[in-house]
């Protein structure tokens, strides 16, 4: 049982690491996209009509995370060519994603859908207790941690993870250095679109192999806040993360154990901890300042 | 020119021919506003499905409009007003936070009609208000559950602590009471209508703590799916999820709208339509039971039984005794509860393992 519920946790914490991972990048560049929710949907709608047409739910899980890229690219245009206010961009964005996957999967509501499932290792996934936690999770799961490893490893021990920073933090002095500030920006938001897409993908393939309108339930503003609470590092995300999902399922296992407390409060837990936690660990403020992106949300335009 | 003349003179009837059906009667604008998306598969989606039987049944005599995910409150306002000054004669208004907005917009609107969904308020003669007795749907589901359980406790996911989701819960314990009176109830709050995840999320914690039967007062297919991919029994809710656990759905509770919407923009076309307030259940159709399935003969038979009994009349779920959770006396021996009170529930009966939130 034990494992079980651990294994519940994992899966309600993956989609939002996943989605915070992408925009991490893309805020480390300088960039707010609040289009994460509709570049999740539409990754969900997707990947659950190419799984569901193919048969095949890794050609979802590609498209998924193809249509977050395209998504994100069309921000990209908008925010950084035609040099738009990211914030306005953002939110329609994520309205757009919400009407156009709702028209999109109108065929497929009620149809269940092609389940990725977990992996089964022969004897490893058999061991007791760890068995299935380490060997036996979707392979989507072992996904976002190589993907935590590889964003922590890019951003901090890389050249270009370094550009990448010194284009959030001054694009001013990134381009007078020389660095093509727009050109590093389009990739990052194209990555975190693509980190959307796969986001939206596991929750109509694993997480709950179906398509239903607005299925993302707010997911994609969750991901969004992890992002700051952690205070851009990522490993405070995947703390998050995990935070959030461990209570989620923790509180829902308090109600039906019948502890008295109102529901309502438990409800709001996930939401609670997750802020004190983040909130905590990130209490130094010289520390915090030093991590924020400083041209975070500002427009760049290279003649100015 | 012969050919010429010929298609005028034709055209001439022709025209003659659709006017005279256009003098004849104008079609019914019925319009509608949901509170979801019309893809939610659950509250919403059933609506729209009774739109699509009403269009179906009255063909050219009727036109309708929808607004999909008004939420509730100041634009549900002026979503109806909008439809109401674009010609509806009609308005139906899906939702039970949509009751005051939709009680003011008909008083500024006295010649169209407006039918309000699960709302109480009727303040003005254009008014109507209807529902369906869930409720008695859910009993059935009791009995199904304490039959088909072995371990004798059942899961229930539920929204928000309103009278229509507290009724449901102490149906369905009343119903399990009456095959196993130790049958035990576990009570989850997703605190939503619909969170696909969440609601999965909430399945599994239940069925990680022992329970071998799922329901659920949510609008998502996730539990029923959760369920089958657990290989537990489970019942599915406002729709038939029966695609979702093939093997594993026993029933669901099934809300069809169409009869009673085909009903009353009939009445509009006849200029018979009057304000009532209309609760129907499985009697008239409102509430209708998807196939048992997955179940022994026996059970099944048992489940008929209960659901002719509660058609005909001869059984009310809430039929005394029955005492209130902490063991006070609510109904006597023999008396039935009456809609108001059922309307307004705020109390578990005794035997649901929950603290009912306030």
């Amino acid at each position: 049982m034990f494992e079980s519920i651990l294994i519940t946790i994992a899966t309600a914490a993956t989609p939002l690491l996943i989605a915070a991972m992408g925009e991490l990048v893309v805020e480390r560049s300088g960039v707010l996209n609040l289009g994460v929710e509709g570049m999740m949907i539409m990754g969900a709608v997707t990947g659950f009509a190419v799984a569901a047409m193919t048969g095949s739910v890794w050609l979802g899980v590609f498209a998924a995370i193809l249509v977050g890229a395209a998504f994100a690219l069309l921000f990209g245009f908008l925010a950084l060519t035609l040099v738009t206010n990211q914030v306005a961009t953002g939110l329609a964005l994520t309205l757009f994603g919400l009407g156009l996957s709702g028209m999109l999967g109108e065929s497929f509501v009620g149809q269940p859908g092609v389940k990725l499932g977990a992996i089964d290792i022969p004897m490893l996934s058999d061991l007791p207790f760890v068995g299935r936690l380490i060997f036996g999770q979707d392979p989507l799961f072992y996904v976002s941690i190589l993907l935590t490893i590889g964003v922590a490893y890019f951003l901090f021990s890389t050249r270009a993870g370094l550009m990448l920073r010194a284009v959030g933090d001054n694009h001013v002095s990134a381009h007078a250095q020389g660095i093509n500030v727009i050109g590093i920006r389009y990739l990052a938001v194209i990555f975190g679109g693509a980190c959307a897409g796969l986001a939206g993908a596991y929750l109509s393939i694993v997480y709950t192999p179906q398509w239903v309108e607005n299925m993302t339930a707010g997911r994609g503003w969750i991901a969004l806040a992890l992002v700051v609470f952690a205070s851009w590092r990522p490993w405070r995300i995947v703390a998050g993360a995990y935070l959030f999902g461990g209570v989620t399922i923790g509180q829902l296992h308090a109600q039906a154990l019948g502890v008295g407390v109102p529901s309502q409060l438990l409800s709001s837990l996930p939401y609670l901890a997750t802020i004190v936690v983040l909130v905590l660990i990130s209490r130094n403020r010289r520390l915090t300042m030093m991590n924020t992106p400083a041209s975070l949300g500002r427009s760049f335009v290279p003649d100015r | 020119m012969r050919r010429l003349l010929k298609a005028l003179a034709a055209a001439t009837v022709l025209g003659f021919a659709t006017t005279g059906a256009a003098e004849a009667q104008d079609p019914t604008k019925a319009c509608f506003i949901y509170v979801g998306p019309i893809g939610d598969f659950g509250w919403s989606y059933q609506h729209h499905q009774g739109v699509l039987e009403l269009e179906e049944e009255l063909g050219d005599a009727v036109e309708t409009a929808y607004l999909e995910s008004v939420p509730e409150g100041a634009d549900a306002e002026r979503a109806i007003e909008r439809f109401a000054r674009s010609g509806c004669n009609i308005i139906f208004t899906t939702s039970f936070g949509y009751m005051d907005a939709t009680n003011k917009v008909a008083g500024r609107f006295p010649d169209v009609k407006f039918e309000h969904a699960t709302g109480y308020k009727r303040e003005h003669p254009n008014v109507s208000t209807y529902n369906s007795r869930f409720y008695e749907g859910r009993y059935i589901q009791g009995v199904i559950a304490a039959k088909m359980s072995e371990a004798g406790v059942a899961g229930y996911i539920a929204s928000f602590p309103i009278p229509e989701v507290v009724m449901g819960i102490n149906a369905f314990i009343l119903g399990a009471q009456s095959v196993n009176p130790d049958f035990e109830l576990k009570v989850v709050w997703a605190n939503t209508w619909f969170d696909p995840g969440k609601e999965a999320d909430a399945a599994k914690a239940l069925i990680d703590q022992g329970v071998d039967i799922i329901t659920q007062h949510t609008d998502s297919t996730a539990p029923v799916q959760v369920a089958a991919e657990r290989g537990i029994k489970a019942f599915g809710q406002a729709s038939d999820m029966i695609k979702f656990g093939p093997e594993t759905q026993l029933t669901a509770i099934v809300d069809d709208w169409g009869p009673y919407y085909i009903e009353r923009v009939k009445a509009v076309r006849d200029g018979t339509w009057e304000q009532v307030d209309v609760w129907g259940g499985l009697k008239e159709g409102h509430v209708v039971m998807a196939p048992y399935t997955n179940m022994p003969d026996d059970v099944k038979a048992l489940a008929e039984e209960t659901e002719e009994k509660i058609r005909t009349g001869e059984f009310h779920p809430f039929t005394g005794p029955i005492n209130k959770q902490d063991g006070s006396a609510w109904l006597a021996e023999g008396d039935v509860a009456d809609d108001a009170t059922l309307l307004g529930m705020n109390f578990y009966v005794e035997g649901v393992d929950d603290q009912l939130p306030k």
